[in-house]
């Protein structure tokens, strides 16, 4: 394997209120290497975008305390002046948001926001500028983009939006991209075409993606390894493959019972019961304990007084998982495989 | 484009003529005695008939208003006491109390008020569009706190005590004293005679421009784009000032607009207490002495003007907005 592009280690993220600090992101570690791509998957509030705004160094510093280490392309962001910060957004390092209706400043041309991305880096002139951004929207599949240059967003459909989002994250040929939850404003048809065009120009890039999501549909589309947060943590950790035919977690267990089924019998959802815990009040343990069904399994009532370790836990495959199920692979089989549809 | 000014521009003149109505409406109905008015307390019964006919009261009154519009129009001839008084168009009548066509009167006043209300606008806009954009990017802070504060506290003063209290201690010494004399006949002495009024009334409105460029700088840069724009790797000054205050600017220029119609019309404070007789002071004058040509002519222009502003704005923000521009 390549090595890592993107290393992310012991990451924290928190955020001192008046109610206390939040700690919104907590030893998390991964590395994504060149033309690869990482899925984080997680419900709302569990840490994914937190932690990929970081990588852009994105939070306000007065307002957030990070630590650990994140290292793109060999340079430590972390800790990191916003001056040379500045110098990576855009640059080596470029996002794509949600909703790319709220994303796209309302008052400025398409052709302007594009070109203003790229002259930040290049230092072009506006003429060069409007050039490199109608071949970028050419490039991401926009009919005519010599002329849409002038239009303003809400000239554009949903799905035509994100690619000019795309096409302005793409403006300085970053090395690495992530994209958070791309997809999740548009209608499926249109999911599927931007999920394409993500994965093409990956392929003619060979950049690395972190792609943040919460659709298991997505994550099998378009992600090599996959990285499931929970209130924070990472609590696995592997390839795709492995993650989502035989998922070691039972909050991962939990994703995949509810999924609604396509075909066969309509059977009910398995939603997994209860909420998320409060980050500013996190249950003693491991964070999943007070929804997890299998915690009465493990001895000594473990799951509510020690937090699991994310650690390999079955002899066959490297994936990590953080749970202290003795047994998860032979549950998976027994308990989970069944109920699935 | 030129639909919606169009279709904008219809409605702005049926609000003008709608007022035009009440306001002659105000003529006959109003608790006023207009003979009286002019005549006097020892007024004789041939003197009231006589003022009767020359304003054509005896005439029916689709025909008075006729003559009225007609006059607005065209302008035409009032005789009164034998003599008789060319009125050009547009012509809102006269006044027998002072002896003026009632457009020569507040045409007199006008650039009073326009010299009063625009200069008050350079130093509120200017104080008030800065401090407000300097808390919102320091917010928290102890600066913030002291905008957020200093602007309430001048609020919550009323707007004539504050202009008092400057007439009572500054005009005159510090402050030049406050007259008014034409722009045309020296800037220099213009400026200095309205300089009181401006500073007054610039500073307390600044207050008020504060609050709505910090609450809507703050808004704006809240925004996701502004996030998309910081992830571009352009400068923070250029997040803030190009984007951000785009955004935020959106929103004061229409307030602005509006407020300046309203204090073209109702800069009366001002104009009272710093001795310059505006618009707002003839009309009120005009109140106090039940001159009703002058009363109807003040509320006239001041719904045209209001009317007008208002058109400005809608205008103004199809180009500020460019999503309202295909609505």
């Amino acid at each position: 394997m390549r090595e890592p592009y993107l290393v992310v280690s012991d990451l924290k993220v928190s955020f001192p209120t008046a109610d206390g600090v939040v700690t919104a992101v907590q030893g998390l570690s991964y590395s994504v290497p060149l033309g690869r791509t990482l899925a984080i998957v997680g419900e709302s509030g569990s840490g994914k975008s937190v932690s990929s705004l970081a990588l852009m160094g994105l939070h306000d510093p007065k307002r957030t305390a990070i630590s650990g280490s994140i290292q793109i392309g060999g340079d430590e962001i972390v800790g990191m002046s916003q001056r040379k910060l500045r110098r990576h957004r855009g640059a080596s390092t470029a996002m794509i948001f949600q909703d790319p209706l709220s994303s796209l400043h309302p008052f400025f041309t398409i052709g302007d926001q594009i070109g203003e991305a790229y002259r930040a880096h290049s230092g072009a002139r506006k003429r060069a500028a409007r050039k490199r951004a109608a071949e970028m929207l050419a490039r991401v599949g926009i009919p005519n983009p010599a002329a849409r240059l002038d239009d303003y967003p809400h000239q554009f459909s949903g799905g035509m939006r994100q690619r000019v989002m795309i096409a302005m994250a793409l403006v300085n040929d970053p090395k690495l991209l992530i994209a958070d939850e791309p997809t999740t404003a548009l209608d499926v048809t249109v999911q599927a075409q931007i999920l394409d065009l993500i994965a093409d120009l990956q392929q003619e890039f060979g950049s690395a993606v972190v792609f943040i999501t919460h659709d298991l549909g997505v994550v099998a589309e378009i992600a090599d390894d996959v990285l499931v947060m929970y209130a924070g943590r990472a609590v696995e950790y592997g390839s795709t493959e492995q993650i989502l035919a035989r998922p070691l977690h039972p909050y991962a267990w939990g994703l995949l019972e509810s999924i609604p089924a396509l075909s066969g019998e309509p059977a009910p959802l398995h939603p997994i019961p209860g909420l998320p815990p409060s980050l500013l009040d996190m249950p003693p343990g491991c964070s999943f304990s007070p929804r997890c069904e299998f915690r009465d399994r493990v001895p000594d009532d473990l799951c509510r007084r020690e937090l699991p370790l994310l650690a390999a836990r079955t002899a066959e495959d490297a994936r990590l998982s953080r749970c202290h199920l003795p047994d998860p692979d032979v549950r998976f089989h027994l308990e989970i495989l069944p109920r699935l549809p | 484009m030129a639909g919606y000014i169009l279709k904008r521009g219809v409605s702005a003149l049926l609000v003008v003529l709608v007022t035009l109505l009440l306001s002659f409406a105000m003529f006959f109905l109003a608790p006023k005695d207009p003979i009286g008015a002019i005549c006097g307390p020892r007024c004789t019964p041939e003197r009231a008939a006589e003022i009767s006919q020359s304003l054509h009261l005896d005439d029916p009154v689709t025909l008075q208003f006729a003559q009225y519009v007609k006059g607005i129009v065209a302008g035409h001839t009032i005789t009164s006491g034998g003599a008789t008084v060319d009125c050009p168009a547009p012509c809102l009548g006269y006044s027998f109390r002072l002896g003026q066509p009632v457009t020569k009167l507040l045409m007199q006043a006008m650039p009073i008020t326009v010299s009063i209300v625009v200069g008050a606008a350079v130093v509120y806009l200017t104080i008030g569009i800065l401090s407000g954009i300097l808390a919102a990017r320091r917010r928290g802070t102890s600066f913030d706190k002291s905008i957020v504060a200093g602007t309430l506290g001048l609020s919550s003063v009323p707007y004539f005590i504050v202009a008092l209290l400057v007439v009572l201690y500054t005009a005159g010494t510090f402050l030049p004293p406050s007259q008014y004399s034409p722009f045309l006949d020296g800037p220099l002495s213009w400026a200095s005679g309205l300089t009181a009024a401006w500073l007054t009334l610039g500073v307390v409105n600044a207050a008020a421009y504060a609050r709505y460029s910090r609450a809507s700088m703050i808004e704006a840069l809240g925004e996701d784009y502004i996030r998309t724009a910081r992830a571009k790797g352009i400068s923070e000054r250029r997040v803030v000032y190009r984007h951000g205050l785009r955004s935020a600017l959106t929103p004061v220029a229409t307030i602005f607009g509006l407020d300046l119609a309203g204090q073209l019309t109702g800069a009366l404070f001002t104009e009272r207490i710093f001795g310059l007789p505006g618009l707002g002071v003839v009309t009120l004058e005009a109140f106090k002495t039940d001159d009703l040509p002058v009363m109807m002519g003040g509320i006239l222009l001041g719904s045209v003007l209001l009317v007008t502003l208002n058109l400005m704005v809608d205008i103004l923000y199809t180009f500020l907005d460019p999503r309202v521009r295909l609505g």
